[in-house]
Formats: structure tokens, C-alpha cells, sequence
């Protein structure tokens, strides 16, 4: 499990702090694809960032904490912020977003396998062994045997990222996270990639963080989402009832501005853009682009809350749908 | 006599050289691509596919930034061969662009209006800096900003959105026939984009005129056009109204990215055809589709396919086009 306790997260700059993610406060369980939505700037990039432990300057970590328990191997573990890198590739690992910068260029991809290897595990087995094992999971993810002795810049873009992906789980990670891990696909490749992930998930039951900006995508395979804003968690529920039925008016509105096939409805888009992350407004983030916005969104900040089971959501308008 | 054209691409091809002396390699990025835009109403044509399908090339050859080597376009009926400076400008005044990423398409050093008085002064569209303010504004209010809000303002100013709303306002500063716009919003957010999209429909029939729309978002394009035309590896392969298409799809290709598009509604349940596409599909002289299809038979192999046209006009460029 995944407990990401009032952590508030900031970019140091010379004009002053830029909150990026502001007392995000939730859980995510084990064998779960979870998702986190939002538009450029919502602080998504950087509650993963977090909770992979890059803190590097100028980001920082302001208040709270991301812990992480669970067993692997039978073996229990906890980790957290400060601590998680040593757990690197065993425990965790990351599925970036710019396959094409990722791998190093000038090293075989055979060589990157082996390099993810922890130290302590190295002597257990042969180069050899541990390639035949690496070969064997490339066939697994339909990736030829032959890419482990090419150059990153030999492989099309969705093969990379396959590389990647299987570089990322080939240690049976507890907690996989993936920044984007589609964006710069193509539809096609971008299906592919999204049903292995997702094929991947369900047969080592392991929790997968997907972060992306895309709605459809997160419909496609996540569990359960959450949806930011301006740095905050706005509304988090199951996939599918969250986009039936969602509470909070943000995400109402954004599900509601999505173009879909088959649908050539009028559809609208949010008015307004969102605030800055400077100095940003007192109250709700998104009070002055919300059409229900009362006096109190604009003056105190919602408390992120369960307004029903399972659900959680940060809105004063929902202040009497108590669970 | 047929029917007037606005535009008329009649097969056109380009090609890339490329690679080094020793191994010089041929692309053709677009290859032997034709369609017309009807001159009598304004229409929105999508162009869609994935990357490297030539959507852009097409788009700069119409925007004359590359000469065809093969094939020609007519805009109006008027040639793009032997070219001259004066119908340079009046070419300018047809037909205008509109770019992805509109913080690079304004340098961040000039206020954005100056690029706004330029486009009304430099071609000649109306005489004086008082004219030439009235009519900006008036094009800035069809977008939903106004002169006042953008005057000496930089391009760090705005957010994407707006900044693209400027854009597309430039655009229209001209008068122009036809827009092209080179995937307008794929750097925009969610809650925005169809703010954006939104506009296209509006303007379209508000100024008369007609929109060239590239994109790779397929939702988007099913919303917003009226015809919608398939790339893939440089070649069209269908061609026709965008509901018939998008719904109904009858190359196995076009099928393929429709049915790939993560859409809220539908869960995916079957996997898909997955082979990756490779450099040398583009010099394939048959069916470039072929070693990816399934409906693929040695006809397919054999030879190019012949473009036909299917019940209700729609062309498709396939042995086996698929029905319901």
C-alpha cells in the first residue's frame, strides 16, 4: 500500500516557492492500476516525482510524507520518502514518459538490462543466466531476443518503450509508476503498450500508478482515479463510477468537454485557465472558473473528504452529502 | 464544366532524400495524394494519422513552404507552378496557417499585436495604423479577446489557449478562404481544447471559410469536420464524409486507429494487431498496409491497389474494403 500522508511538495525559485502539490492526502492499495488525471501544471508529474523519491533540487518536500509497505518474496518491506531510492528496480520502478531520452544511447540494451541488477544480487547467477531469464521475459512482452544486442536508436519509438516497460518490471516490482508512459505514441502503438501494462498488472498483482492527461486512457485501465488540479487532489473514486457520476464540478466539467466517436453533441470546454501556482487564490482552486462557485469556495479551501464510499472528494457544495 | 474547387490536390508527391552519400536513401513522404475542397461552402477536411504519415508535409505543400515533385495544386483554379511575387501576396491573403505550438510561432521578443498590424499592413488588407486596429479588434472579438487585452503583451503573457486564440486571430485578419491548421491543439488542455475546437465550427461558416484541420486526435476530428481523409505512409487511403468514415470505417487501417482510440464509454476487450512500422514500408511498391493487414491476400502483394469509390462517394484505397 501506498500512503501518501498531507505531503506538500515546491519548487524553490528565486521569486519564492511554487507549490506543485499542496496536502495531497490519500491511499493507494495493492493490485490496483491507479490513475492521476489532470491538465499541464497540476502538479501530477511531481506527486510521481515524489513518490520516486527524485528530490532533486529545486524540488523539495515542505510538509508530510509517502510511505510505502507490502511484501515481496514473502519478505515485508517499508519504505519511505528519503529512503525509497535503495529500493530502486526491487521494489519500485518508473516507466518515463520520454522513451527516447531514457535509455542510455550508447550502451547496448543487453548491458542496460544488466545494469538494473541490484549489487547484492549479482553474484547469484551467471551474465549468461541472467540474460536467458532477460530473453525469456522479452518474449513475454513480444519483444525479439535480437533488441537486447541493439542500440537504443535502432528501435522504433513503441519498441522502445516496450524495452523500457520490460526494463521497469522485469525485477517483479511491488510498485510500478508510469509518467506518460503513451504520449508520444501513436493511437495504435499507444493501445498496445496501454493493454500490456495492463496484462502485466493483473498477473503479478502488483499497484501500478499511471499518470497521464489523457481521460480515455484512464477510463481504458485504471481502477480507481484521482483527479487533480492547481496542485491539488480534487476528487478521487473508482474509474467507472467517477465518470458516471462524478462530484466534484471540475471533473463533471472536463468529462463533460471530451469529444468522443459517435457523439457529434455540442460539447464545451471549461471557460477561464487555471490559476497560478505562485500565488495562487485563497479557497477552491477552481472557484473562479466554477459556475457553482458560492462566497465560501472563494475564501476557505475545501477539506478533501469521503463524501461516499470510496469516494473522496475537496468541495463545499458537497458539504451535505455526508457518508 | 465540374463542380468549382476552392482547392484541388491532384497527385501530388514528395520526396525526401536523405542518409549520407554512400547510402542515400529515398522517402516519399507524401505520395501521390489527391482531394478537393469545394469552393461553393465552407467545409472542415480532417487529416489523420499517426506519425510520419505525412499529414505535415501535405500541409506545407499546400502552404507552399515545399514545392511538389510530382502532381500539382490549384487553389481557385489558379496553379501553384510559376509562381510570381505578386500572386505571392494574394496567395498569402487565401490562404493562412495556423501552427501547433503557438508560443514558438510568436518570438518571445515582439509583442504579439505587432505580428497582429503586420499581417493587416505588410498585404495590403487595409491602409493606415486606425484601420488596421478597428479590424484587428473586430477579428479578436470573433475569438473572444479583444484589442485592449493583447496590446503590448508578449507571447509569455498569455496561456496556450489564449495565445491560440491570437493565432487563429491573425489568421482571420486576412480574409482568408482557406485555414490550415497544423494540429492546433495538441498542446492545449482537456478543459480547453474544445474551446478551440469549438471556434473552427463557428468561424467556419462566421467568415467563410474553409479549414484544412491535421491532427493525430481522432475524437476531435470526428466532432469537428466534415470530411475527413486517412493518411498512411504518405498515401491516402479514404477519403469521405468524417461520420460515414469514423463510424464505419472501410480500410482495415482506418479501422485499426479507430478502434485504438481510448475513448470513455467502451472498454477495450480484444488485443490489437501490433507489428511495428519500419522505415522501408515506405518504398514498398504494393498495398503499403499489407504486412500488417489480415484481410491482406496476394493481390494485396502484387500491385498498388486502385483508389475506388464506394457507395455514397466515400474512396478507399484497398482490394478489400470492409463493409458494416
Amino acid at each position: 500500500m501506498i500512503k501518501v500522508d498531507h505531503l506538500t511538495a515546491s519548487y524553490k525559485t528565486l521569486d519564492g516557492n511554487v507549490v506543485a502539490v499542496e496536502d495531497a492526502n490519500f491511499e493507494i492499495r495493492d493490485n490496483e492500476i491507479f490513475g492521476v488525471a489532470g491538465e499541464s501544471g497540476c502538479g501530477k508529474s511531481t506527486l510521481l516525482k515524489v513518490l520516486y523519491d527524485i528530490l532533486d533540487f529545486p524540488l523539495q518536500v515542505d510538509a508530510g510524507r509517502v510511505l510505502f509497505t507490502g511484501e515481496k518474496n514473502g519478505q515485508p518491506f517499508s519504505l519511505e520518502t528519503g529512503g525509497v531510492r535503495k529500493a530502486w528496480w526491487n521494489h519500485i520502478s518508473y516507466v518515463p514518459q520520454a522513451a527516447m531520452s531514457v535509455l542510455n544511447p550508447i550502451a547496448r540494451l543487453k548491458n542496460q538490462f544488466l545494469d538494473s541488477i541490484p549489487p547484492e544480487d549479482r553474484g547469484r547467477e551467471t551474465k549468461e543466466q541472467t540474460l536467458d531469464r532477460v530473453r525469456a521475459y522479452l518474449e513475454e512482452l513480444n519483444l525479439s531476443s535480437e533488441t537486447l544486442d541493439a542500440y537504443p536508436f535502432q528501435l522504433s519509438g513503441g519498441m522502445r518503450q516496450r524495452a523500457i516497460i520490460a526494463l521497469a518490471t522485469f525485477m517483479h516490482p511491488s510498485v510500478i509508476l508510469a509518467d506518460e508512459p503513451t504520449t508520444a505514441l501513436d493511437v495504435v502503438v499507444q493501445r498496445g503498450i496501454l493493454m500490456l501494462l495492463m496484462k502485466l498488472q493483473k498477473a503479478s498483482r502488483n499497484t501500478m500508478v499511471l499518470v497521464s492527461h489523457d481521460l480515455g486512457v484512464h477510463y481504458q485501465i485504471t481502477d480507481r482515479i484521482g483527479i487533480m488540479y492547481s496542485g491539488r487532489m480534487m476528487e478521487i473514486g473508482k474509474t467507472v463510477d467517477l465518470f458516471q457520476n462524478p462530484k466534484h464540478p471540475y471533473t463533471a466539467m472536463l468529462i463533460d468537454a471530451l469529444p468522443r466517436v459517435g457523439d457529434k453533441r455540442q460539447r464545451v470546454g471549461i471557460p477561464g485557465s487555471p490559476p497560478p501556482l505562485r500565488n495562487p487564490p485563497p479557497g477552491c482552486r477552481f472557484a473562479a472558473r466554477c459556475p457553482k462557485a458560492k462566497d465560501v469556495c472563494r475564501h476557505d479551501a475545501p477539506a478533501f473528504r469521503e463524501v461516499s464510499q470510496g469516494r473522496y472528494a475537496a468541495c463545499h457544495l458537497l458539504e451535505g452529502e455526508d457518508a | 464544366m465540374a463542380m468549382a474547387n476552392l482547392l484541388e490536390v491532384r497527385g501530388v508527391s514528395k520526396i525526401f532524400r536523405m542518409g549520407s552519400l554512400l547510402s542515400r536513401v529515398k522517402l516519399t513522404a507524401v505520395d501521390d495524394v489527391s482531394f478537393n475542397i469545394p469552393a461553393d461552402h465552407p467545409v472542415i477536411l480532417s487529416i489523420v494519422g499517426e506519425s510520419g504519415c505525412g499529414k505535415t508535409t501535405l500541409c506545407k505543400l499546400v502552404l507552399r513552404m515545399y514545392a511538389p515533385d510530382m502532381g500539382d495544386i490549384l487553389l481557385d483554379g489558379v496553379s501553384y507552378q510559376g509562381k510570381d511575387a505578386t500572386r505571392e501576396a494574394a496567395f498569402r491573403k487565401m490562404v493562412q496557417p495556423i501552427f501547433q505550438n503557438s508560443f514558438e510561432a510568436f518570438s518571445a521578443r515582439k509583442t504579439v499585436d505587432s505580428y497582429l498590424y503586420n499581417t493587416a499592413l505588410r498585404l495590403g488588407i487595409v491602409k493606415g495604423r486606425k484601420a488596421a486596429s478597428e479590424l484587428i479588434d473586430q477579428t479578436l472579438s470573433a475569438v473572444g479577446m479583444s484589442l485592449g487585452v493583447v496590446r503590448g503583451k508578449y507571447s509569455s503573457q498569455f496561456s496556450g489557449g489564449e495565445l491560440q486564440r491570437v493565432a487563429i486571430a491573425r489568421a482571420l485578419i486576412t480574409k482568408p478562404r482557406l485555414i490550415i491548421a497544423d494540429e492546433p491543439v495538441a498542446m492545449i488542455d482537456a478543459s480547453m481544447k474544445m474551446n478551440i475546437v469549438n471556434l473552427f465550427k463557428e468561424l467556419k461558416d462566421a467568415f467563410n471559410v474553409s479549414f484544412i484541420y491535421i491532427t493525430h486526435d481522432l475524437s476531435t476530428a470526428y466532432y469537428v469536420s466534415d470530411y475527413i481523409a486517412t493518411l498512411y505512409r504518405g498515401g491516402l487511403i479514404e477519403y469521405g464524409m468524417s461520420k460515414e468514415i469514423m463510424e464505419n470505417a472501410a480500410h482495415p487501417y482506418t479501422r485499426l486507429l479507430m478502434d485504438s482510440v481510448p475513448t470513455v464509454g467502451d472498454k477495450w476487450t480484444r488485443d490489437v494487431a501490433m507489428s511495428d512500422i519500419e522505415e522501408k514500408e515506405y518504398a514498398i511498391s504494393y498495398c503499403k498496409f499489407a504486412p500488417r493487414c489480415s484481410y491482406a491476400t496476394d493481390e494485396c502483394r502484387a500491385a498498388r491497389p486502385a483508389m475506388r469509390t464506394l457507395e455514397g462517394g466515400r474512396q478507399v484505397l484497398c482490394n478489400h474494403p470492409l463493409t458494416a
